[in-house]
C-alpha cells in the first residue's frame, strides 16, 4: 500500500507540472466551455418570455449548438485525455532506466502499473469534474435557472460514465506504454484506436449491414423488415465501439426525454404525434435502468484492457537491455 | 562476524528458452568482504544478481541473501540490501535530492529522517556541491557516484554493484574504486560487484569469482588463483592473465 501512495504521489506531481498533458486538457476544457456556453445564449434567447421546460439545464449538455453538442465533443475528444495521461506511462521509466531502479526498492510489482493507473483515473476526475462545474456556473449565470436535485443526479451520473470511458482510453494507452519500448510507437498505436473506434467502425458498421441486409427501394416503398433488420445489424455491430457504448448512456441520461437508446424507431406518423403529444421525461430510475447495461459494458471493457496490461507488466523480464 | 554467510548460492541456475545464462552455481560470501564478480559480457554476471534480488526467478537451485529467499521473499531482501543496476537511471527533470527523496519514500524511510541522510551521502560520493542541479545535466560519473549515493542512503549491509566502472574516465574510474574501497573498509560495508574489466577492480577485491558462459570456472583471493594457475610465484601478475588461462580452457 505504502509503495503504491508514493508512486500515485510522483506521477500527480508530474501530471499536474506536464506542460502536455495541461495543454491538452485546457483545450479541451476550453472548447467544451465554448460550445456549452453558445447553446447557453441560445437557449436563452429562444426561451425568453417562455415557462422554462423541465430539464432545461441538461440542454446545456446535449443541445447540438452550430457543430455537435458537449457531450458529443467529449465522447469524441475526451479519450485524447486518457490517451496523453497514459502512452508513456511505462516505457518513459523503461527508457530513462528508472523502471529496474524502482523495481528493485521494497515495493510490489504491481504498485507501479496501479499507482500509475489510479493516478491517470484522478486527473480524468478532475479535468471532467472541473469542466461541468464551470459549464454549470456558466449556464446558471446565461439561462438563469438553478438545476435542481434530479438533474444533478443525472449530471453526477453522467460524469461517473465519462470518467470511466476515459479510463478504458487511460487503459489502451498504458497497455501500449507497457508493450511497445518506444514512446513514439506507443502513442501512434493509442491514437489510431482512437481513429479506428470513431471513425471506421461506425462507418464499417453502416457497410456491413448493408452487405448482410441490402434495403431496397421499390414502387412499394421500403421493405420494413430488411430495414429493420439493417438498423439491428448496424447498431449490434456500433456496439463493439467505446464510443457508441458512452454515446448511447450519455444521452439516454442527460435527455430524460429519450426512452431508448436505440437511435431508429419505427413508427407511423399517428403515432409519433401522440407520443409527442403525451410525452414525459422519463423518471431517472428508469433511464438508470435502460443505461445500466451500457455502464457495466463500459466497466467491462476498462477492467479487461487494465487485466491484460496488469498481467503482461507483471510477466515482463525486467531487464533493460 | 568475518565468517558470517551474507550470500549463499546452491545450483543457481538459470535458463533462458535453451541458452543457459547461469549454470550451477555454487558461492558463498562472508559478511565485510569485497567480491568481485568477474567474466566477459554475457557470462551471467547480471542474470545472477537479479536471482539475488527476486527480479527473476531461478529455473532451480537454491539461493539465500542476508538470510531470506530472494524468490520467495523479494521484499525483504530488496528492503535490507542496496542495488546499482548497470547503467542506473534518474528521472532526469528532477535534482539529485529529488531522486534521492523519491527512492527513500519508497524505502518507507520518513522524509525528517532521509533528509540528513541524503545530506551524508551525497557528501561521502562528493556532490554536495551539485544537489540543486538536475540530474539530467549530470556527467556520467557524477551518474554513477549519485547512483551510490542513492543506495548508501538505505544504510544497507550489503551493496550489489553491477558494472559500477562502465563508462567512466580512468579518473572517474579510480575515484569510483577508491569510494568502494572506503565503504568497505569505514562502514563495513559487504560488497558483491560484477564487472568485466578485470585489472580495474582487481586492486580492490579481497575475492574473486570468474564466470564464464555461465560457468564459474575459479573463486578465491587473487594471489591463490595466480599460484593454481600460473604455476610460478611471480612478481607481478594480472587478473587479465590469470583469466585469459580460464577462458583459453572453457
Ligand atoms: N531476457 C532474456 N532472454 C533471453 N536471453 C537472455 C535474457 N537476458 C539475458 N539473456 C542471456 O543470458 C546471458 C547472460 O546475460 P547477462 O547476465 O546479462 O551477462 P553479463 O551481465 O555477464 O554480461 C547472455 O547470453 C544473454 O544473451
Ligand atoms: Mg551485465
Amino acid at each position: 500500500m505504502h509503495g503504491i501512495f508514493t508512486i500515485f504521489r510522483k506521477e500527480m506531481e508530474d501530471h499536474f507540472s506536464s506542460i502536455r498533458f495541461l495543454l491538452i486538457s485546457a483545450l479541451i476544457v476550453m472548447v467544451g466551455v465554448i460550445i456549452a456556453s453558445m447553446v447557453g445564449m441560445s437557449i436563452q434567447e429562444e426561451s425568453k418570455g417562455m415557462a422554462k421546460p423541465t430539464f432545461i439545464f441538461l440542454w446545456l449538455f446535449t443541445s447540438t449548438g452550430k457543430l455537435f453538442s458537449f457531450v458529443q465533443f467529449i465522447g469524441f475528444f475526451g479519450p485524447l485525455i486518457g490517451i496523453f495521461l497514459g502512452f508513456d506511462a511505462i516505457n518513459r521509466e523503461r527508457v530513462s532506466r528508472t523502471l529496474s531502479k524502482l523495481l528493485s526498492q521494497p515495493i510490489y510489482r504491481d504498485s507501479v502499473i496501479n499507482a500509475k493507473f489510479l493516478s491517470g483515473v484522478a486527473m480524468i476526475a478532475i479535468v471532467l469534474v472541473a469542466i461541468v462545474l464551470i459549464i454549470s456556473g456558466l449556464g446558471i449565470r446565461l439561462i438563469g435557472v438553478v438545476p435542481g436535485g434530479e438533474e444533478i443526479w443525472r449530471l453526477v451520473i453522467y460524469l461517473v460514465a465519462s470518467i470511466l470511458y476515459i479510463s478504458f482510453w487511460l487503459g489502451i494507452s498504458i497497455l501500449f506504454s507497457v508493450i511497445f519500448r518506444s514512446t513514439a510507437t506507443s502513442a501512434l498505436a493509442s491514437l489510431a484506436v482512437w481513429i479506428f473506434f470513431s471513425f471506421f467502425v461506425s462507418l464499417g458498421a453502416g457497410a456491413l449491414a448493408n452487405a448482410i441486409s441490402p434495403v431496397s427501394q421499390s414502387a412499394s416503398g421500403i421493405d420494413v423488415d430488411a430495414a429493420l433488420r439493417n438498423a439491428q445489424i448496424q447498431r449490434t455491430i456500433s456496439l463493439f465501439s467505446p464510443m457508441t457504448l458512452y454515446s448511447d448512456a450519455t444521452t439516454t441520461i442527460l435527455d430524460p426525454m429519450r426512452k431508448t437508446t436505440q437511435a431508429l424507431i419505427l413508427m407511423g406518423p399517428l403515432e409519433r404525434i401522440s407520443l409527442s403529444r403525451f410525452q414525459n421525461p422519463l423518471p431517472l430510475l428508469q433511464s438508470l435502468f435502460i443505461v445500466i447495461p451500457h455502464l457495466i459494458s463500459i466497466v467491462a471493457i476498462t477492467l479487461l484492457c487494465f487485466g491484460v496490461c496488469y498481467l503482461i507488466f507483471m510477466r515482463q523480464e525486467i531487464r533493460t537491455i | 562476524m568475518e565468517n558470517q554467510t551474507i550470500i549463499e548460492a546452491e545450483g543457481l541456475t538459470k535458463k533462458y528458452g535453451h541458452q543457459t545464462a547461469v549454470n550451477n552455481l555454487y558461492l558463498q560470501i562472508r559478511e565485510g568482504e569485497v567480491f568481485g564478480f568477474l567474466g566477459p559480457n554475457g557470462a551471467g554476471k547480471t542474470t545472477t544478481l537479479l536471482m539475488f534480488l527476486g527480479l527473476t526467478e531461478p529455473t532451480s537451485g537454491k539461493v539465500r541473501v542476508i538470510g531470506f529467499d530472494p524468490t520467495r521473499d523479494p521484499f525483504h531482501v530488496k528492503e535490507k540490501v542496496g542495488y546499482l543496476p548497470e547503467n542506473v537511471g534518474f528521472y532526469d527533470d528532477m535534482d539529485a535530492r529529488q531522486n534521492l527523496q523519491y527512492i527513500a519514500r519508497l524505502n518507507r524511510i520518513p522524509d525528517r529522517i532521509s533528509a540528513d541522510r541524503i545530506t551524508e551521502s551525497l557528501k561521502v560520493v562528493d556532490l554536495l556541491e551539485e544537489v540543486g542541479k538536475k540530474v539530467g545535466t549530470y556527467s556520467k560519473g557524477m551518474r554513477q557516484r549519485l547512483g551510490i549515493a542513492e543506495v548508501l542512503m538505505k544504510e544497507p549491509k550489503l551493496i550489489f554493484l553491477d558494472e559500477p566502472t562502465i563508462g567512466l574516465d580512468p579518473d572517474g574510474t579510480n575515484r569510483m574504486l577508491d569510494l568502494i574501497h572506503s565503504l568497505s573498509r569505514e562502514k563495513n560495508i559487504t560488497i558483491f560487484l560484477s564487472s568485466h574489466l578485470l585489472d580495474q577492480v582487481q586492486r580492490i577485491c579481497d575475492r574473486v569469482g570468474i564466470m564464464i558462459k555461465g560457468d564459474l570456472v575459479a573463486m578465491g583471493p587473487i594471489e591463490e588463483l595466480a599460484k593454481k594457475k600460473l604455476g610460478v610465484d611471480k612478481e607481478h601478475y594480472t587478473l587479465e592473465e590469470i583469466y585469459m588461462k580460464y577462458f583459453k580452457e572453457a
